[in-house]
This record gives C-alpha cells, sequence and structure tokens, in this order.
C-alpha cells in the first residue's frame, strides 16, 4: 500500500514544544534502509509556487501556492507500507510530526470505487 | 415451534451477528458491506428454513457455512466487475473453500472486528455508527433514530467509514501490546459513549444494553486488560439505579432521593465482584476508579451511610489520573457530605473561578446547594436561576424549578 506522506508546517505550534524530536537524517536513513520510503523531498514555500489551470483550452498560471494549502507544505515522502497502522509509525517518527503536521494519503488504487 | 425458532433465532443474532460478520471480513479480504449483506442473508435463510427443518446443532457453523456460500456466490457473479475480485474468485476456484463443521472451529474475530470499528484514523461518529452497525447488529435506520439524523444520513456516514478503512488500508487486527495502550482507549470511549447515550434516555436503553453486552465480550476476550473490566463494572453499577432514576411522572430523581429498594442486587453484586478481581491487578486506571465510587454508593444504605471520606479518597485518585474539572467538581461535592458545606464552597469557588466549567449547569445547581447549607439564601437562588438557564434537558429543568420554588 503506497501513502503520499504530505508534510507541512505549523504556524501556532509554541516554542519548544517539539523538544526531543528525532532528527531528520536518522529518520530518511531508516526508511530507505527498510524499502518503506520510495521517494521524499522538501519543496521550495508558497512564494515560489505556481498554480496551473486550463479552463476554455487555455492554460492559465498564477503566481503562489493554490488556495487552502497557503504556505503550510514544506515537502513530501511516498511511503510503502502494510498498511495504515505502519504509516502512522512511519509518518509519526518524523520530526515535523513533532514540529508540524503530517498528512497521510493513500495512492488511489485502479480497482476502488471513489 | 415457529415462534420458538424465531425465538432462538433472535437469541443467537445478539452474539452470531458480529462473529458471522467478523469471519466474513477476514473471507473476503476486507469488503465491509459484502461481508454484512451475507450475514443478513444467512439469518434470513434461517428464518425461512429452521422453522420446517427444526435448528441445526451447530447453528453459528450453519449461518457461517451459509454466509460463506452466500459470499462465492456473489463473488462469482461480480467477478468480471474487478480485477482484484476476479482473483480472489479466481483463488476460490482453486482452493477447497473452508466449511465450518462446529460451532467452537469458527474463530472469534470480535476483537478484531472492534479495533477496526474503533480506529482512531476514523472520527468519533464514524466509530459509533460503525459498532452499532457490524458489532450490535443494529440496522441503519435503528441508529439513525438513535441519533436523530435523517436514515440516509447515517447510511452516508456508515459507508464513508468503510470507504476509508478499505482505500486508507486500515488493517483488521488487534494492534500489537505496544499500540494497546493507544488503541484500547478508544474501545472503552466508544462503549461508554453508547452507555451513556442510552442511560440517559428512556426510549434509547436498547444504546445501554448493547454497550453492555459488548463490555461482556471485550472483557472475556481481553481478560487481562482491567480497565475493561473496569468499565464493565462501571456500566452495570449505573445500571442497577436506573429503575429509581426518573419517577412515574418522567421527573428526574436524586441520588438522595432514589428509593434504594430498586436498585438491581444481581447487578450491583456482578459489577463489585468484576471490580474486585479487577483491582487485584493494581493497575487502576479511570474507569476502575469510577468504578470504585459508582461501588461506594450502590452499596450503601442511605446517602447519609455512604463512606464519603473514601469517595473524596478515589476522587483525588481520579483526578490525578484523568484531570478534569468535572472530577474535582464532584470531589467538592463529596467533600461536602463528609465535612460540610463550607470546605466544599470553597472548593468550588475555586473551580468557578478557573472558568472552564462556567457553561456547565451542575457547576452552578451545586453551589446553589452548598450556598443554601449555608444559609444564603439570596445567593443561592441566583446561582439556581444561572443553573436553570443553562440545563441542557427539561427534566434537568423541571428538576432546578422545582428548588425555585
Amino acid at each position: 500500500m503506497k501513502y503520499l506522506m504530505l508534510v507541512c508546517v505549523d504556524p501556532d505550534l509554541a516554542p519548544g514544544q517539539a523538544e526531543g524530536a528525532p532528527e531528520i537524517d536518522d529518520w530518511v536513513t531508516e526508511m530507505d534502509g527498510k524499502g518503506i520510503r520510495l521517494l521524499g523531498d522538501r519543496v521550495r514555500p508558497g512564494s515560489d509556487a505556481t498554480t496551473v489551470r486550463v479552463r476554455n483550452r487555455e492554460v492559465l498560471l498564477s503566481d503562489g501556492p493554490y488556495a487552502e494549502t497557503k504556505d503550510l507544505i514544506a515537502g513530501f515522502d511516498v511511503l510503502e507500507c502494510a498498511d495504515l497502522d505502519e504509516a502512522v509509525e512511519v509518518a509519526s517518527r518524523h520530526p515535523m510530526a513533532w514540529a508540524g503536521v503530517i498528512e497521510l494519503r493513500p495512492f488511489w488504487i485502479d480497482d476502488q470505487d471513489a | 415451534m415457529t415462534a420458538e425458532t424465531k425465538e432462538f433465532i433472535a437469541g443467537i443474532y445478539a452474539d452470531g451477528w458480529s462473529r458471522i460478520v467478523a469471519t466474513m471480513i477476514r473471507f473476503t479480504g476486507g469488503d465491509w458491506t459484502l461481508a454484512e449483506e451475507c450475514a443478513q442473508d444467512a439469518f434470513a435463510q434461517a428464518l425461512r428454513t429452521w422453522p420446517e427443518s427444526g435448528v441445526p446443532r451447530q447453528p453459528l457453523a450453519w449461518l457461517t457455512t451459509a454466509a460463506r456460500n452466500r459470499a462465492v456466490d456473489r463473488m462469482r457473479r461480480a467477478s468480471t466487475e474487478a480485477a482484484k475480485i476476479r482473483e480472489w474468485a479466481e483463488a476460490m476456484e482453486q482452493e477447497e473453500a473452508p466449511s465450518y463443521p462446529s460451532d467452537s472451529e469458527i474463530p472469534d474475530e470480535r476483537l478484531e472486528l472492534m479495533f477496526t470499528c474503533c480506529h482512531p484514523a476514523l472520527n468519533l461518529d464514524a466509530q459509533v455508527a460503525l459498532t452499532l452497525r457490524a458489532l450490535a447488529g443494529l440496522s441503519t435506520a435503528e441508529i439513525a433514530r438513535a441519533f436523530l439524523v435523517p436514515e440516509r444520513t447515517m447510511g452516508q456516514r456508515i459507508f464513508r467509514a468503510k470507504q476509508k478503512i478499505a482505500h486508507a488500508a486500515i488493517p483488521f487486527r488487534v494492534p500489537p501490546a505496544h499500540l494497546l495502550p493507544d488503541r484500547l482507549p478508544a474501545i472503552l470511549h466508544v462503549l461508554y459513549l453508547l452507555f451513556n447515550e442510552g442511560y440517559g434516555d428512556q426510549d434509547k436503553t436498547r444504546l445501554s444494553r448493547e454497550a453492555i453486552r459488548l463490555a461482556r465480550v471485550l472483557s472475556t476476550l481481553m481478560p487481562d486488560e482491567p480497565e475493561a473490566h473496569g468499565m464493565l463494572a462501571l456500566m452495570l453499577l449505573h445500571d442497577a439505579r436506573r429503575p429509581s432514576r426518573v419517577d412515574a411522572n418522567g421527573d428526574l430523581v436524586t441520588l438522595e432521593e432514589q428509593d434504594r429498594s430498586q436498585w438491581n442486587p444481581e447487578e450491583i453484586a456482578e459489577g463489585t465482584t468484576i471490580l474486585e478481581r479487577a483491582l487485584r491487578r493494581r493497575r487502576a486506571g479511570p474507569f476502575q476508579i469510577q468504578a470504585a465510587i459508582a461501588a461506594c454508593h450502590a452499596t450503601a444504605p442511605s446517602t447519609a451511610a455512604t463512606d464519603w471520606p473514601q469517595i473524596i479518597g478515589l476522587y483525588e485518585q481520579l483526578a490525578l489520573v484523568a484531570p478534569s474539572p468535572v472530577v474535582d467538581l464532584n470531589h467538592a461535592v463529596a467533600v461536602g457530605m463528609a465535612r460540610g458545606p463550607e470546605a466544599a464552597l470553597a472548593l468550588v469557588d475555586a473551580i468557578a473561578e478557573d472558568g472552564r466549567l462556567s457553561s456547565y449547569y451542575l457547576l452552578h445547581a451545586t453551589r446553589a446547594d452548598l450556598l443554601r447549607r449555608c444559609g444564603r439564601a439570596a445567593e443561592a437562588a441566583d446561582c439556581l436561576r444561572t443553573a436553570l438557564d443553562l440545563a441542557p434537558t427539561e427534566p434537568e429543568r423541571r428538576l432546578l424549578a422545582k428548588r425555585l420554588e
């Protein structure tokens, strides 16, 4: 089962709340080694984002992030896990689960109905 | 004969439903909707044939086999639709489908079912609805009625929960030991919420009954979890007092004025026995402590003869493991009974100052009672009026209004 792990910042985090969070390098090394993390990276902030939509066959661009996500997405990883419990465990050991918020999105599997 | 058979089927439905659903979820590789439909078909088939043919010697095995045959049938017919189901159906062709020769050979996977229904990745409303559907076997219409939402809304809620289980791959299993401290409280929370939903409302007693039944199942399947036993004890001890909580006019009766001869002695005896056994494990959690408080009340001959010092100590213990201003308020009430209204009023004033309970009617009602006992009638009346404005239900408002007279 594949999950997209969206790594988000939490603008309301109180200072000191993320104390004791694991190191990101350790997390990456471990999850790469186990074959759980298939891909992942940091992404530039929303000010460097471009949104693309095609309306009436015309490509429309706008400067900045898509409304709802604003400046929250800091990075992403693609995980291969047995089930949601494993994905939760992996996500909870990522430092940004301590200092931000992580959203897990299961991949859409072709067979599944909407 | 027919009536007797129907009654027998209704009797095994209570526990049989969830066992068959659980077995079918496993069998279909996680297709909850199909699992429920097949369980339903199996019971319908029993209702049709058993009055004629008699009750089979292994009724659960009969029903599970019927459900499984139905599942195989449905899967084959659907096999052109989706690759995953096709694969499954093909595997079924080759492999001999398991048969269930006797009731005792059917694995009991209700615990797996409980943990999946109460998975914290599902929102609480979904957990409750799914528990009532898959574990208690209530129909969508019955659940909708109990929570005062349209049947369509409830149907959608249950459907979405099942979809999320499938799409997000929420596992159908009992979590490993290191996750249990995080996961067991979710089940306890859902079952206790169901119990309370049925306790406060005479029309919903079925929910309390189901909660007690499922709490029994849980404590049988998790014999080493004292909090599961503590919760069952707490439910039984509360349930024992149910007959005296409301009078003939539907008005609430306070603990002090309840007719204790109406309390159910069997439930009190069972609740205290279960609690004592749980406490011997020396891992007292919030449910065991609350049950111990309930046991103090349930075994006391009157309010005056209640062991208030012990109740004070238990509330202090509860405040340590599960701190909340409501616990502090109950603690203050016990202090008022043991040490007099002045001591309690000081505690209640401190809770009121904290502000978190300012819209909780019982804070004001309690304060009113203590003020009255201190001889401060005018302030007491002011407090009662505030309580009256905040009381959530009609019976509670009537009880307060009576005190104002």
